[in-house]
């Protein structure tokens, strides 16, 4: 590989969602086997699994089952990350399960990612499962959905039929938020279309699956127009030689932050310009969403964790009542008499849940308004309440400045992610 | 027109850095678990770049089994000096002295195991309540699930089941009294993009990375060093060899592999090319299928 070219490299999130037999886990290992990231021991591995087992064929799937007990019930329990890079990107697989019990794991892989692979079979078409995996993608705002029509061996490569499943799914993707959907017939199992081109499918005119994820434009994902600095930590050497030295140190969620610019920092509205702009000990002129960089300011102002460094023109609205798409992760349900651990950004404040405003039946897409028992794997619409003012984007325009998660305080777990409406 | 794109490097050095401040952040005693592998030397890098122009506001641990190389403990020592941070040792044979664990016998006898004794005993006399390591989730399959936040209870164990689920960029390291944190900031990176940036931001390393002439005998389909701690069978025929190390464990149990890769430019090449993970020529790792996640479960690192 070349140096120069490496370096050059884009880095592509994506999430699948599949249960046992969808092909998912034979999909992943043919990724990750065409584009060479499986290593020889772990083929050794794999295949020493697929003989104990009886399996004629090395079966792929045993690559990405993670954990004792996956393997012995051949499931997904979690997310699992895998990684694999061909000369033109770096990816990311969030690999999630697909049933309906584990929501809350699908919720999380797609928190991140660029892209979503749904699979259909082609033999049954679109079913409740996607549905599911499609309205998730859409939830979480994954800005691509790419639908891998699945086993096209197994329909004797018919057009006709792959048809059939893209109208069929065409008709409910007016439902879903995602406006970038892509449609590709492929068989995992014999690798037709996933990185090679298949022969036997010549009446389908479009790319593989390999080049749709290294060609697909991710560069716009990020906003890069409004100017959000959550401040992580303040950096103060208490050395002789940067003794006046006062670093906002902080990821960069919005906009693109130049020396010389005027800022506002929230909540105390106080202003000043930008000084200097560190990645390390390099200087910057300019830097801009995601780079984690140190920040000085030309007035001695006070700054602290939890504080947002803006722009005036393009503030985030401060709430108080914040109205929530959120999913419930915990077995305990949901109790709106407690006050929960609200975790937004840098900040953490105490908040309720004041009402729930309707639940989603993610099996039909349609609204529960009666049935407000929230409990595992819930989606559901919902107002809180907050101690302090959050620093609010709608999730829409920016998916982390827009999100928060919800903490139980007796149990420390993380019981809920919430999507700002 | 300019595009506003972050390379992948910088986007992994961006999500690393943020986890690194957010640990700063979030505890009161945090540590790096620093083994003088490549890895935990990157890690310690980016933790310099996450503070800079100020000192690393954490020591670095080193649980040190007694059977390391020379090499990785000269290294450690120098970095210590030039960084100007606190170094703590947690030492195995002194666990081993205090009869809290028992050295194993026998021909494949190594210290591996004992470590988590040595670690969680650190640990605690130090209070640490998150101690930050350099593994990497495309090392091996239990490590694939692991979040960046990692609770561990009051015994220091993993429980694998119940993970808390991580979305964005919002990390939970809320816990109570006893339990502790580990936290893993480089879980994104894979061992290509680890040596590209290495390369990259000239990070220096042990010797032993680079190919060098070693006495070694071939056991267990791998070359191992003859020195001290290094049990010979009569048969072992110990003979010179051109190798280099991929990963930087103790002495008795880590593998070399033939190379003539003695520059960062060529151990790329090398890296690009090769056939088996990093952790191929671990014993460790060797032991059973789930040989990793047994050992997480109980508070290994």
């Amino acid at each position: 590989m070349e140096k120069n070219n490496y370096l050059d490299m884009e880095l592509l999130r994506f999430t699948t969602a599949g249960s046992v037999d969808d092909g998912k886990s034979t999909l992943i290992g043919r990724l990750l086997y065409d584009s060479k990231a499986i290593f020889e021991d772990q083929l050794e591995q794999v295949k020493g699994s697929s003989e104990r087992k009886g399996l004629e064929h090395v079966d792929l799937s045993l690559l990405t089952d993670g954990l004792k007990d996956e393997r012995e019930q051949g499931i997904t329990i979690d997310v699992a990350y895998r990684y694999f890079a061909t000369p033109k990107r770096k990816f990311i697989i969030a690999d999630t399960p697909g049933h309906i019990q584990y929501t809350r794991n699908m919720v999380t892989g797609a928190s991140t990612a660029n892209v979503a692979l749904i699979l259909v079979d082609a033999r049954k078409g679109v079913i409740e499962q996607t549905y599911r995996h499609s309205y998730i993608a859409s939830l979480l705002q994954i800005p691509h959905i790419i639908v891998c029509v699945n086993k096209m061996d197994l329909v004797d490569y018919s057009e006709e039929e792959y048809l059939k499943v893209v109208k069929q799914y065409e008709s409910f993707a007016s439902k879903l938020e995602t406006k970038d959907v892509r449609f590709i017939p492929i068989s995992a199992l014999h690798g037709d279309n996933v990185v090679n081109r298949s022969e036997k499918m010549n009446w389908y005119n479009g790319s593989t699956l390999m080049h749709n994820l290294e060609t697909i434009h991710i560069g716009s994902d990020e906003n890069h127009t409004d100017a959000r600095f959550p401040v992580q930590t303040v950096i103060r050497p208490h050395s002789d030689a940067y003794h006046d030295f006062r670093g906002y140190a902080g990821r960069i969620d919005g906009g693109i932050y130049r020396i010389g610019d005027e800022v506002l920092v929230q909540p105390s509205g106080l202003t000043s310009k930008v000084k200097e702009i560190y990645r390390g000990e390099e200087s910057l002129a300019e830097a801009y969403a995601p780079m984690s960089v140190t920040m000085t300011l030309e007035d001695d102002i006070d700054v602290s964790r939890g504080n947002v460094i803006t722009k005036q023109n393009n503030q985030p609205e401060a709430l108080k009542e914040v109205s929530i798409m959120a999913c419930w992760f915990n077995e305990k349900p949901m109790n709106s008499s407690m006050k929960y651990v609200i975790r937004h950004g840098t900040s953490e404040v105490l908040g309720k849940v004041q009402e729930v405003v309707y639940k989603m039946d993610i099996s039909t897409l349609t609204r529960n308004s009666e049935d407000k028992g929230i409990g595992l794997n819930d989606i559901f619409k919902a107002k809180i309440r907050v101690s302090q003012p959050l620093l609010c984007d709608p999730y829409f325009r920016n998916r982390r400045t827009g999100s928060l998660i919800i903490v139980d305080e007796t149990s420390n777990e993380t019981v809920a992610a919430g999507m700002i409406a | 027109m300019k595009t506003y794109n972050l390379k992948h490097l910088q986007e992994l050095e961006a999500e690393s850095i943020f986890v690194i401040r957010e640990v700063f952040a979030q505890f009161q005693n945090p540590a790096i678990l620093f083994s003088g592998g490549k890895d935990s030397i990157l890690l310690t890098h980016l933790a310099k770049k996450a503070f800079s122009p100020a000192k690393i506001p954490f020591p670095l641990v080193h649980i040190d089994t007694g059977h390391n190389f020379p090499e990785t403990i000269e290294f450690r020592d120098n970095l210590v000096e030039k960084l100007g941070c606190k170094l703590i040792v947690g030492s195995v044979q002194e666990s081993i002295d205090k009869g809290r664990v028992q050295e194993e016998t026998g021909i494949n006898a190594s210290r591996n195991a004992l470590q988590t004794t040595t670690l969680l005993d650190t640990i605690e006399q130090y209070e640490f309540d998150a101690c930050m390591g350099g593994a990497r989730r495309d090392e091996e399959k239990a490590r694939a699930k692991e979040r960046f936040f990692s609770h561990r209870d009051d015994f220091g164990q993993w429980n694998p089941k119940n993970q808390r689920p991580e979305l964005w960029n919002l990390f939970n390291g809320r816990k109570n009294m006893g339990e502790h944190f580990r936290v893993f900031p480089i879980s994104n990176w894979t061992e290509m993009d680890v040596w590209q940036y290495i390369l990259a931001e000239n990070i220096e390393l042990p010797s032993l990375y680079f190919a060098h002439e070693r006495e070694v005998f071939w056991k267990n389909n791998t070359w191992i060093s003859v020195g001290p701690h290094v049990q010979m069978k009569p048969t072992d025929q110990a003979v010179k060899k051109q190798v280099r190390y991929r990963t930087c464990g103790d002495m008795p149990i880590t593998g070399a592999v033939e190379s003539d890769a003695d520059s960062l430019e060529k151990i790329i090449m090398e890296v690009a090319t090769t056939r088996t993970t990093e952790r191929g020529s671990r014993a460790d790792d060797k032991r059973s299928e789930t040989a990793m996640e047994d050992r997480k479960k109980q508070g290994y690192f």
